[in-house]
């Protein structure tokens, strides 16, 4: 059975259509990428999916594990195993990285009727996951997100993603702004929680994470819909010919040519 | 989030609001001379005390009541106000087993039990009850390092030497409307004074509580830390419901001599007032304290309840190299209106103050810090930082940052920062997209909006600070 179901998938922010008929399957054990101009509605995409307010669902419906996702609350979806690492991480002064996560797995794990963790079994459980992303003991007890580096602040991300554990992870671009060691290590840890059971999904513009996280499905969406899916050799293709390849104009989000666009 | 999401999110509701049910001994309400006579009498004191409150009675009838602060309240009729109200119990305790055990449920059921076998270990508490200093414990263990903790009307008696000299050496009898009526009618209170050299052993603690009706607040702290002596004080506070206003002016003294070290801390969680703005404490405050050569004064206050808080603990930073501090949480809900702040009022030379404040608003409530730093000619190398943070839950709620900033010395530093935030969506979404709730993901966001001040309060504080602010803002999420 697939992990995640999206089926004809139609969202509007702010009075405005952005998504416009998304489909999409991803199964256990698999990592999709999800490529496209700025302004296609990636980013919009993963909001609807973990339940940002805001974004009304006009048509369409998405089933996690066989049950539709979107009644339920944005920490519900978080509960179930959906986890999305943010374009943008949020800074959250004066609370600390790790009672920040502890909250939120004990969170969690209450709901799911397990034990929460204590401060030293949690803090062992960090210091191992931490290592993952090579993310310095100095950040754990900094605030959240707060005066990290873009960079850190995405390993950060990967970092509670580790701690977490969920079974749907989305990745919102968190290749951006990257060094390429940085790069390397943040994919080293998106690989290392590669499993059978967990479902991936990778927003990105370059093909070079491509190259180190090496998906099975890649997609390319323009102006709201999917305008082509295949494999990694998609991506290639892509980085070679650019989007106008696709009938796209420099990458700017105008409508796709041919029979893909319904109006 | 919707306004209405934030609105039900910070719904609280009041736990310290029931009634004790206890036999009271109980002026008519009325303010006159008899009335002061007849509560000296009660409390048998010495002719200068009586002297004092009398002096101060007749400055009071010449005064008018402040308009300037930012707060609206209906005109406080002084003389429907009831100015003694005391549990009836045999005239002298000697243990706690002479307390009325409804007074001991009391403090229980708030938290703060009386018997020492269960207190927090190594905080001493003075309890006040309506007018009257009920049991103060850890007496002996105090006793024993020379320092005196014991209510106000004990030290008018016992320490008269003291109490005259210092009683309104730092806030006179002629202050202001609300501390001159507390120079003439106050109460009760609680009285330290540390000696010499001496770091109490221990935190010192009163908690306060209102509960008989019509029944005004006036109490009195004075402490004194002796040359080079340390204290650590805190005062909580709590009323019961009611529809109608109560009225709480108290003064509080601090008096750090050279090298002596004082922090003071308060929880205020006086009852708030219902959604629609009926009932609540008037909190109307006068705190100060004077810091001598090489001392520190530090006020750390977190204000979460009353209809209306209406403070500035301030600082008279008179000696050479003198520091004075004050970190402040304020938070106002429904239709609360806080408007408090500080003074520091720089004298001596290198002498440095720190403020730091924290105000939050949510539902249709008012905040307002208003604070003054004022450096005299004398205060060469003053120093002053000040930070006053806003946090806006939801946009029907206003923040109100109005420094005052008096530098009369060119080489004096003074910094001021400020900020207005609105709890973001993007923080909320971030805390439930990691499977905090709603609720908890409000309450940690801001806990961590007030960490700065929290790290103030001692230990044993800072969890219940962080609590109240918790149930403060609790409500059920739909
Ligand atoms: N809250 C909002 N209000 C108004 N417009 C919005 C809002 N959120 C997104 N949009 C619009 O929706 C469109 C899609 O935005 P989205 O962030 O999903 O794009 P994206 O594909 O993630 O782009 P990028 O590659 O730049 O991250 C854009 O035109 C954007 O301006
Ligand atoms: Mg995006």
């Amino acid at each position: 059975m697939a992990l995640l179901t999206v089926r004809n998938l139609h969202a509007r922010v702010a009075g405005k259509d952005i998504l416009k008929g998304i489909d999409l399957e991803v199964r256990p054990g698999e990592v999709h990428a999800i490529m496209g101009p700025n302004g296609s509605g990636k980013s919009t995409l993963a909001s609807v999916l973990a339940g940002r307010d805001g974004y009304e669902v006009t048509q369409g419906e998405v089933l996690f594990d066989g049950k539709p996702l979107l009644g339920l609350s944005p920490e519900e979806r978080a509960t179930s195993g959906v986890f999305l690492a943010f374009q943008y991480p949020v800074e959250i002064p004066g609370v600390g990285n790790l009672h920040f996560l502890r909250t939120a797995l004990n969170a969690q794990r209450r709901v799911r009727g397990l034990e929460e963790l204590d401060a030293m079994d949690f803090l062992q459980l960090a210091k191992e996951k931490s290592k993952l992303v090579q993310l310095d003991a100095a950040f754990m007890n900094r605030s959240v997100n707060e005066g990290f580096s873009g960079g850190e602040k995405k390993r950060n991300e990967i970092f509670q993603m580790a701690v977490l554990e969920p079974r749907l992870a989305i990745l919102d671009e968190t290749d951006s702004g990257l060094d390429i060691d940085a790069l390397r290590t943040v994919a080293g840890g998106v690989n290392a929680l590669r499993s059978p059971e967990r479902g991936m999904v990778l927003i990105t513009h370059y093909q070079r994470l491509l190259d180190y996280i090496v998906p099975d499905k890649v997609h390319v969406m323009a102006a709201g819909r999917i305008i082509r899916s295949g494999g990694r050799e998609l991506a290639l293709e892509l980085e070679e010919k650019g989007y106008s390849w696709l009938g796209l104009q420099d990458g700017k989000t105008a409508a796709p040519k041919g029979g893909e666009a319904r109006r | 989030m919707s306004t209405d999401t934030l609105q039900e999110l910070t719904r609280r509701p009041y736990e310290a609001g029931f009634v004790t049910e206890v036999e009271s001994d109980t002026f008519p309400p009325g303010l006159s001379e008899d009335v002061i006579r007849q509560l000296s009498e009660k409390k048998g004191e010495p002719a200068f005390m009586l002297e004092w409150r009398l002096k101060a009675f007749r400055h009071w009838l010449t005064m008018k009541e402040p308009n300037w602060q930012a707060v609206k309240y209906n005109a406080i009729d002084y003389q429907a106000i009831r100015y003694y109200s005391a549990p009836k119990q045999k005239p002298k305790k000697g243990s706690l087993d002479e307390v009325d055990p409804e007074i001991l449920r009391t403090y229980e059921k708030l938290g703060i039990p009386l018997h020492e076998q269960k207190l927090m270990q190594n905080v001493a508490v003075d309890a006040v009850f309506d007018s009257v200093s009920v049991a103060t414990t850890f007496k002996d263990k105090l006793r024993k390092a020379g320092v005196i903790f014991c209510s106000f009307s004990e030290a008018v008696r016992e320490h008269p030497e003291l109490v005259k000299k210092y009683l309104g050496s730092v806030v006179p009898y002629s202050d202001n409307f609300f501390a001159v009526l507390n120079s003439a009618v106050f109460s009760d209170g609680s009285f330290v004074y540390v000696p010499k050299g001496v770091r109490c052993p221990m935190e010192l603690s009163t908690y306060f509580r209102i509960n008989a009706a019509e029944t005004g607040q006036f109490e009195r702290t004075l402490i004194v830390a002796d040359e080079g002596a340390t204290v650590s004080y805190l005062e909580g506070c709590t009323a019961p419901q009611r529809d109608t206003n109560q009225l709480h002016a108290a003064v509080v003294e601090l008096v750090a001599l050279d090298g002596a070290n004082i922090k003071y801390s308060t929880v205020q969680n006086w009852y708030p007032g219902d959604a629609e703005g009926r009932g609540g404490i008037y909190n109307f405050v006068t705190k100060r304290g004077i810091a001598h050569r090489g001392s520190k004064i530090s006020w750390t206050q977190v204000e979460t309840g009353s209809a209306i808080t209406w403070k500035y603990p301030s600082v008279i930073l008179k000696g050479d190299d003198s520091v004075g501090e004050f970190y402040s949480v304020a938070l106002t809900n429904n239709l609360q209106q806080a408007d408090t702040g500080t003074k520091m009022v720089h004298i001596g030379k290198n002498t440095r103050s720190t403020i730091v404040s924290k105000g939050i608003s949510a539902g249709r409530g008012q905040n307002t810090y208003r604070g003054l730093v004022k450096v005299l000619k004398s205060a060469e190398n003053a120093r002053n930082y000040t930070q006053c943070d806003s946090l806006l839950l939801g946009d029907k709620c206003g923040a109100h940052t109005v420094p005052y900033i008096e530098v009369k010395n060119a080489s004096a530093q003074v910094e001021h920062e400020a900020s207005t935030s609105k709890i973001g969506e993007d923080q909320l979404f971030y805390c439930r997209q990691r499977g905090i709730s709603q609720e908890d993901a409000v309450s940690m966001i801001v806990n961590g909006f007030c960490r700065q001040v929290f790290k103030e309060l001692p230990m044993e504080f800072a969890v219940e600070a962080q609590k109240l602010l918790g149930v403060s803002l609790e409500g059920s999420v739909g």
